[in-house]
């Protein structure tokens, strides 16, 4: 270990301390239960904000160390979801009496089809898939996870294929068809008006125009099996200044989108942990 | 038709101004030199320009846009005790956009005395609807009792799987609810055979699974009306959807700040409730000017450079 | 067994999910092939679980490069996955929530996951200023009509926009910043939109139809031996 990262270790312990020493006084004048605890949880997530935030100088180790965890943590919490929720909410309830029992969930009782064939026993498909999923982690068998992932992509196909068809293609192209003339009452009445909100005439036209040649344009710029010349050239331009306008959008969007996200933390920072803000 | 006032002599403008206005001269002035601006100057340019105004508030006034008055007022417009389902979908990362506008939504919603089903298709999602819990109902609309005015269902695994199952059937999916109550004991969702049973969903989230899938899965099969509040980069994608597929949309901090305003308008109880859409708009500014000047700055640079290089051509 | 199992459990579950919307009574089949697919998602959170256990523990007990980090990841994993399947801390019994306010798993979850998680994508707006300043050139007619759109819908979200153009009478309204970037969002950009959608939409149904005809079959991998 460097000198230096010895200093800047000392230092961050040592600032760390006088922030849960800080913190915790203020939760206990405020009179919060178990204030120690308090003070400590509001210093971590500072110092793990920090940590992050620390990328920007370069690649640290107190970075990696936040982001290790990061990595530990939210594979714990996905997992913890994923089987109080779905397997002990969905699954076990199906499968075992005495297990949702145990869990409190309620018994979700089969029927007997013909006599012979108990309703419930199909949910030992899942099980089988869900353990030949997990011998993916043998270097062996790994191959037969095949079969499971085999059901996930299948099912995702089937799903997609309807759901994308309909809203995706049909009602999409659907919502293109818009009256190119709208509501006419003449030139006069035409040139009156060029509010927004104005209904109809010039805005309101020029916008469904732009809707569907737009999105007719747009397209021939995808269609890549007929050369991009002549006139059907000129509709590929349009069409990619149509999509660059939604580029721009976009990344207007995206801006305002990030520059939330660090509001957000330093709204924390400031208010949380330093108190400096209310 | 949309209005987003500001007046220039509060405080926190005149800082904030004056600061960015100090920062720039010297960028534009290190530009014009051609030398190399480091990127952890403009990294603490960015982070001055949003702390500004967080240490020294500015306040707006806000008017929602079309898109977002739809969705407001589709809320106002259902009748008393309707049943609403809310889904959190979203993460901690898009909580800073997505959480206000999830609080205003309920908050208008219970307002309204409409009944409220919240689901989560991200595991994150319950965990974040917590905070509402917490922080809105629990303190704002104490009298609101679960089971009766609302209820949690939680989350389950299999993003667009859930919502497949859900469209036809929701207590196969959902046999109980968060804390593992069974569906038939609890008396809001009584009648509630499907998601089709719900007069609006309104999904909150930003990633996949989110209003998207919403719309693909539940809206057009199910011929439910699908509301959405989405972090703004996923809301230029959804405006394709409006208003046939999506009645309306939420996009960003600006859809939560708009939504919030329009509540302040509607209803004068909430003037005082914290408003962190509204709040967010300063530091918001700041740093959409900030990035402008970025754009431009760099501009002039790749101007000069182009100039100097047509000059030794 | 290898490619051809793996080949018509995919035709059969696809074209059943497929059939079922035209066929209702269908539709209990196809709940509960699609409660099949929820349920194995949870096996593939326990396989991402099972996975990084296994790189982490390898890389700490072969002394790899940076191995000391891979004990963070492996201690973040175990104090959640602990606090959460055994619902340490938790106020109510075993049939509560797992994230039941109070319990240890949402205290991890509020002050551990949540900040790192926000911080992590609260830096990109850093990276987009840079980039902005760096890159955002106006180069040629197609990068000046998206800068130009940028610009809009970037100042049409601030006050700052209409203070710029709030001297425009009102017949000419849809002028003002604010007003265009709305026109910007709902016409253009939703023209674009969509044409990307219908783009994707297809491109996704053509993928949806080869892997359930098993034409398409890279998701299978390449057999070794």
């Amino acid at each position: 270990m460097s000198r230096l990262a010895i200093i800047v270790t000392i230092c961050v312990v040592v600032l760390f301390l006088g922030s849960w020493i800080f913190k915790a006084l203020q939760a206990q004048d405020a009179g919060v239960d178990h204030y120690l605890l308090r003070g400590f949880l509001v210093t971590c997530s500072a110092f793990l904000t920090l940590a992050i935030l620390s990328f920007l100088y370069k690649d640290n180790p107190i970075y990696k160390f936040a982001e290790h965890l990061y990595v530990g943590i939210s594979a714990g919490y996905w997992m913890s979801q994923g089987f109080w929720s779905t397997i002990v909410g969905n699954l076990i309830p199906r499968l075992s009496q005495s297990l949702s029992g145990f869990f409190k969930q309620p018994y979700n009782a089969g029927e007997w089809m013909g006599g012979f064939f108990y309703t419930n026993w199909v949910f030992y498909v899942p099980v089988i898939f869900g353990v030949l999923l997990l011998m993916r982690l043998s270097s062996k068998y790994g191959w037969i996870s095949r079969w499971a992932l085999a059901f996930i992509v299948g099912t995702t196909a089937g799903l997609q294929f309807i759901r994308y068809m309909r809203s995706d293609f049909i009602e999409q192209i659907s919502s293109t068809f818009v009256p190119l003339l709208v509501d006419w009452q003449g030139i006069g009445h035409f040139f009156s008006n060029l509010s927004l909100s104005a209904t109809g005439q010039l805005v309101a036209m020029v916008s469904n125009w732009i809707i569907f040649l737009g999105v007719l344009c747009g397209l021939i710029y995808f269609f890549f099996s007929k050369e991009h010349t002549g006139l059907f050239g000129k509709a590929s331009r349009f069409g990619i200044w149509i999509l660059m306008v939604t580029f721009g959008a976009s990344f207007g969007y995206t801006v305002m989108g990030r520059v939330s996200l660090l509001v957000g933390r330093i709204t924390f920072l400031f208010r949380d942990w330093l108190g400096i803000t209310s | 038709m949309q209005q987003l006032t500001l007046s220039v002599f509060q405080p926190g403008v005149l800082i904030s101004l004056a600061v960015i206005g100090v920062g720039l001269a010297l960028l534009l002035r290190w530009t014009l030199q051609g030398r190399e601006v480091d990127r952890r100057v403009i990294f603490a340019f960015i982070f001055v320009s949003v702390a500004t105004p967080v240490l020294f508030p500015i306040t707006f006034e806000v008017k929602a846009t079309p898109i977002a008055k739809a969705l407001f007022e589709k809320i106002e417009s259902l009748p008393e005790g309707t049943k609403v389902m809310i889904s959190y979908d979203f993460d901690p990362a898009m909580a800073p956009e997505v959480l206000p506008m999830a609080n205003a939504v309920v908050r208008h919603c219970f307002q309204k005395n409409h009944k409220l089903v919240f689901i989560a298709i991200w595991a994150t999602g319950q965990s974040l609807l917590n905070q509402t819990l917490q922080q809105v109902v629990a303190v704002e609309f104490p009298e609101k009792q679960q089971g009766i005015d609302w209820c949690n269902l939680g989350y389950k695994a299999g993003n667009e799987g859930v919502m497949n199952v859900i469209v036809t059937n929701l207590k196969k999916m959902f046999p109980t609810d968060v804390n593992s109550t069974p569906l038939e004991q609890i008396e809001i969702l009584e009648g509630i055979q499907s998601c089709r049973d719900f007069a609006l969903i309104v999904s909150l989230g930003g990633g996949q699974p989110g209003p998207k899938e919403w719309i693909l899965y539940v809206g057009d099969p199910g011929n439910v009306p699908i509301g959405a509040g989405t972090a703004a980069v996923s809301a230029p994608q959804l405006y394709a959807y409006y208003p046939k597929q999506l009645i309306g949309l939420l996009g960003g901090v600006k859809g939560a700040a708009e939504y919030e305003f329009e509540l302040m308008q509607k209803y004068e109880r909430f003037k005082s409730v914290d408003a962190p859409g509204i709040r967010m708009m300063g530091p918001q500014t700041l740093a959409h000017v900030v990035i402008i000047a970025f754009i431009m700055l760099g501009n002039v640079a790749y101007l000069r450079t182009r100039r100097k290089k047509g000059g030794a051509a | 067994m290898k490619r051809q199992v793996p080949l018509l459990i995919t035709l059969f579950v696809g074209t059943l999910l497929i059939v079922s919307v035209f066929v209702p009574p269908l539709e209990g089949m196809q709940e509960n092939s699609t409660l099949f697919f929820d349920i194995i998602a949870v096996f593939a959170f326990f396989l991402g679980g099972g996975n990084l256990i296994r790189i982490h523990l390898t890389k700490v007990a072969r002394k790899k490069g940076d191995w000391e980090y891979s004990l963070v990841t492996l201690f973040g994993f175990l104090l959640m996955l602990s606090s959460g399947l055994f619902k340490i801390g938790n106020p109510g019994d075993i049939a509560a929530a797992v994230d039941t306010p109070g319990s240890w798993f949402q205290t991890i979850f509020f002050y551990m996951m949540s900040p790192l998680n926000s911080t992590m994508y609260a830096l990109l707006a850093f990276f987009v200023a840079s980039a902005s300043y760096r890159a955002f050139r106006a180069k040629n007619r197609e990068a000046t009509i998206l800068l130009v759109s940028a610009f809009i819908i970037l100042l049409g979200q601030t006050p700052f926009g209409t203070m710029l153009t709030s001297w425009m009478p009102d017949k000419f309204s849809v002028l003002e910043i604010p007003n265009m970037a709305v026109w910007v969002m709902s016409s253009p950009n939703l023209a674009g939109q969509r044409a990307i959608l219908i783009g994707i939409g297809l491109g996704v149904v053509g993928m949806s139809l080869r892997i359930i005809l098993g034409i398409e079959r890279t998701y299978l991998g390449e057999d070794k031996g």
